[in-house]
């Protein structure tokens, strides 16, 4: 332990925590700006100078490193100045127009504003930059509001490895973009969106769909159905005030019925689908490899409902449910996009069945039907553009917002939040099982997944705790799991003696990792799960500020209290999936399904 | 690299030469990030500016993103992004040239060239640009054209000195 004092307060700190650190655990606050917990470290906005006894300049707390004897003042009258003075400079390239910026009341440089309280503004002058890139679908970057902070370039470049903002030119003309041409919708962004949940103010924001929304619900001619992801019940909470780790699935759906939405539907249904469809294709793959390796032959493959093929079957195969991911793979390893899971995301398989099985039970016309999908994404809006994710000419889905959108829209609707009451979704694509609880979870899908395969196999349970691989949850880079068969259903029974490897990481560096041992022939894995932002959906690009490793950690215990609250926790026994299967879709991968529920990919270039 | 040793007759090969050369080079610096900068040098050389182009086959080859490599690019006044006249006219700025008149022969070329600091004549003919101190100061005013020093310059001489060009 290192002893140092601050503000004549002697205090104790392990070596290498930061002056602002060891300040913080001893509830001396040090404002700071573009620090960010375990993530961005840089000292580049120089906010949290400190002064140190014997050193000639001021420290940037957040960088330098506690040393024995130091003795700190945080409150100077030199702090002080240099602190208002670095502020001051800021505001002077800003555009300070906090009443229609859509981070007002939510902006970190709004807050330290507050408590730095600057009453004059000194150095009026030329603004550096004024450029307002609008041309990705997800995310808008308003450079006139960047303060330089790089936190969104550490987490591109550091964190998911992809490096698409980085700065550009210098002085007073530096910026932060995809290149100094380049704007983000040609460049080979993945549109995760993890840049926006960083950025203190509003220069990189979620593409707004609120307006459209709110035109949808207001045209007396629309049918408007919404749905929610597993993520949002756990997250939206905190944007009314509630603690990380809130559940408010009742709250949400009432809310929902009182913004006048037709119908409240929920992505877990189709989460339990996905389980049904990529649970049957990934048992398609297997067979098909133990049929060319000589181990079944024709007839068994058949006879469990499997056509043999003559291409080769791809293994390992990948989830996905990530558009974020998706794209990634697309941009970045195209030659290695067979390995991917052919089904469409949870909430495209929904908008495709509300335009399709529910159009036809509601005796309508699909063109009225509007379907808004409220995600934790950002390259969700992404995902609804793509020529794919279109079925007898109509879109899948009209409009994805974000959890932080619908907080916005709840409050806009001058609702309550907190007074509502518990709603219910509604039928006939609302119903789900724990299982789909748990996508919204880093390892849920392929827990999820294991729950049914395994049970349809072998006619018993998953043989863990409670259900819960728990070598494969968590926020750890890299999880991996092993599964023998044993004692299999008659039918399945060349399966005895089988293990089954898999694999589950969130954020695109850990996907990088395990494509990389795909593309060098050296995967052991049958079944990867891949989310593209680091924790799964329940941090995603789309979800309330802030979000750290203690926020996850809750949203995820909220994720696992959901699901093991329901009596149904596993997919195929959610009695609606299957009297959809009985009533329209005839059988996992049919004829259906294909149509509606599965999709293809398109190679796409680095740069 | 003997193509690139003393006279440079990069400007006369074909665009499929300079791409294959510019490759050469990327391999003989092992793709290495840390000579980003060096690789630039001789791109520039070979192509006489840095189109996105060519740093778009800089990152591909080198494995970076486009973004990394473009921020080396943009940063450096050196590094130029727009193609350069066949002939650069440089006017020294330095303390002795600007008291002798620097000043007044810089915004002469502006007006018979017809173009700003940094910018090249429609026709790629000229090219701008200011210096600072050559340590000719004894010949101030100076301005030099692609290497050539004309001293003691005034803005009436400006004209017929672009003449011979």
């Amino acid at each position: 332990m290192i002893n140092l004092t601050i503000n004549g307060k002697n205090i104790s700190a392990e070596e290498g925590t930061t002056i602002l650190e060891a300040a913080k655990q001893n509830n001396i606050l040090i404002p700071s700006l573009c620090y960010l917990e375990d993530v961005h470290k840089i000292g580049s906005c120089r906010v949290c100078v400190v002064e140190q006894e014997g050193a000639k300049n001021l420290q940037a707390s957040c960088i330098t490193a506690v040393s024995e004897g130091m003795v700190i003042h945080t409150n100077t009258d030199r702090v002080r100045k240099a602190r208002k003075v670095l502020y001051e400079l800021m505001l002077s390239d800003h555009p300070n127009d906090c009443l229609k910026c859509l981070r007002n009341q939510n902006c970190e440089f709004q807050k330290l504003g507050e408590m730095i309280q600057v009453d004059e503004s000194r150095f009026e002058g030329a603004k550096s930059k004024d450029y307002i890139d609008e041309t990705s679908p997800s995310i808008v970057r308003d450079n006139s509001k960047c303060i330089l902070c790089k936190r969104c370039v550490t987490i591109c470049n550091e964190v998911q490895g992809v490096g698409i903002l980085n700065p550009q030119f210098r002085g007073f003309s530096t910026e932060v973009s995809p290149g100094s041409e380049l704007p983000l919708g040609s460049a080979a962004c993945t549109y995760c969106g993890q840049c926006t949940t960083v950025c203190p103010v509003g220069a990189l924001q979620e593409k707004d769909s609120t307006k459209t929304v709110w035109e949808a619900l207001l045209d007396p001619n629309k049918t408007v159905i919404v749905q929610t992801a597993p993520a949002i019940r756990i997250a939206l909470g905190e944007e009314f005030g509630y603690e990380a780790g809130t559940i408010v699935t009742g709250k949400m759906v009432s809310a929902l019925k009182e913004m006048n939405f037709d119908y409240v539907f929920d992505t877990n249904f189709t989460a339990d689908l996905t389980i049904m469809e990529e649970g049957t294709e990934f048992l398609g793959r297997l067979l098909s490899y133990l049929h060319s390796q000589k181990v079944i032959d024709a007839g068994q493959l058949k006879s469990l409902g499997f056509e043999p093929s003559d291409s080769a079957p791809v293994l390992p195969m990948i989830t996905s449910c990530s558009p974020g991911w998706i794209k990634y793979i697309e941009h970045y390893y195209p030659e290695e996009t067979p390995h991917l899971s052919s089904c469409k995301s949870p909430h495209m398989m929904l908008g495709a069945l509300c335009k399709s099985y529910f159009a036809e039970k509601l005796r309508m016309d699909p063109k009225n039907i509007f379907v808004v999908s409220i995600m934790p994404c950002t390259a969700k809006k992404y995902e609804i553009t793509r020529p794919e994710m279109v079925n007898n000419g109509v879109p899948n889905v009209d409009a994805v917002l974000t959890t932080r959108e619908l907080a916005k829209m709840i409050k806009n609707a001058g609702i309550d939040f907190a007074s509502l009451t518990d709603g219910v979704m509604d039928n006939p694509l609302g119903l789900s099982s724990g299982a789909a609880d748990i996508f919204g979870a880093p390892g849920g899908v392929m827990e999820a997944a294991l729950r049914t395969v395994y049970e349809i196999i072998t006619g018993r349970e998953l043989p863990f705790e409670k259900l819960h691989v728990t070598p494969i949850q968590g926020l750890e880079r890299i999880k991996t799991a092993e599964l023998t068969v044993e004692d299999a259903k008659e039918e399945w029974k060349f399966l005895n003696g089988v293990t089954v490897k898999v694999a589950t990481t969130s954020g695109l560096k850990g996907a990088s990792i395990l494509v990389e041992e795909i593309r060098k022939g050296e995967s052991p894995y049958h079944f990867i799960e891949v989310m593209g932002c680091p924790g799964g959906c329940i941090s995603g690009g789309g979800q309330p500020r802030p979000t750290n490793d203690e926020i996850r950690k809750k949203r995820i215990a909220a994720i696992y209290a959901e699901d093991e609250g329901k009596v149904l926790r596993k997919s195929h026994e959610n009695p609606d999936i299957v009297s959809l299967y009985e009533a329209y879709l005839e059988k996992p991968l049919g004829h259906r399904s294909h149509e509606l529920l599965h999709t293809h990919y398109t190679k796409r270039k680095k740069i | 690299m003997s193509q690139l040793d003393h006279e440079c007759r990069c400007l006369e090969l074909s665009e499929e030469d300079k791409y294959a050369l510019l490759a050469e080079i990327i391999e003989e610096y092992e793709k290495k990030e840390s000579n980003l900068i060096q690789i630039l040098h001789m791109a520039q050389t070979i192509f006489g500016f840095l189109s996105f182009e060519v740093q778009k086959f800089i990152a591909e080859q080198m494995e970076l993103p486009i973004s990394k490599v473009s921020g080396v690019v943009t940063f450096y006044s050196y590094f130029s992004t727009k193609p350069k006249g066949k002939y650069t006219v440089k006017v020294c700025l330095g303390t002795a040239c600007y008291v002798r008149g620097g000043k007044k022969i810089l915004e002469k070329l502006k007006e018979n060239l017809g173009i700003d600091v940094g910018e090249t004549t429609k026709d790629l003919k000229f090219s701008l640009e200011v210096m600072r101190c050559l340590g000719a100061c004894g010949l101030s005013p100076v301005i030099s054209i692609n290497g050539k020093i004309y001293k003691r310059v005034n803005a009436n001489k400006i004209q017929q000195i672009l003449k011979t060009y």
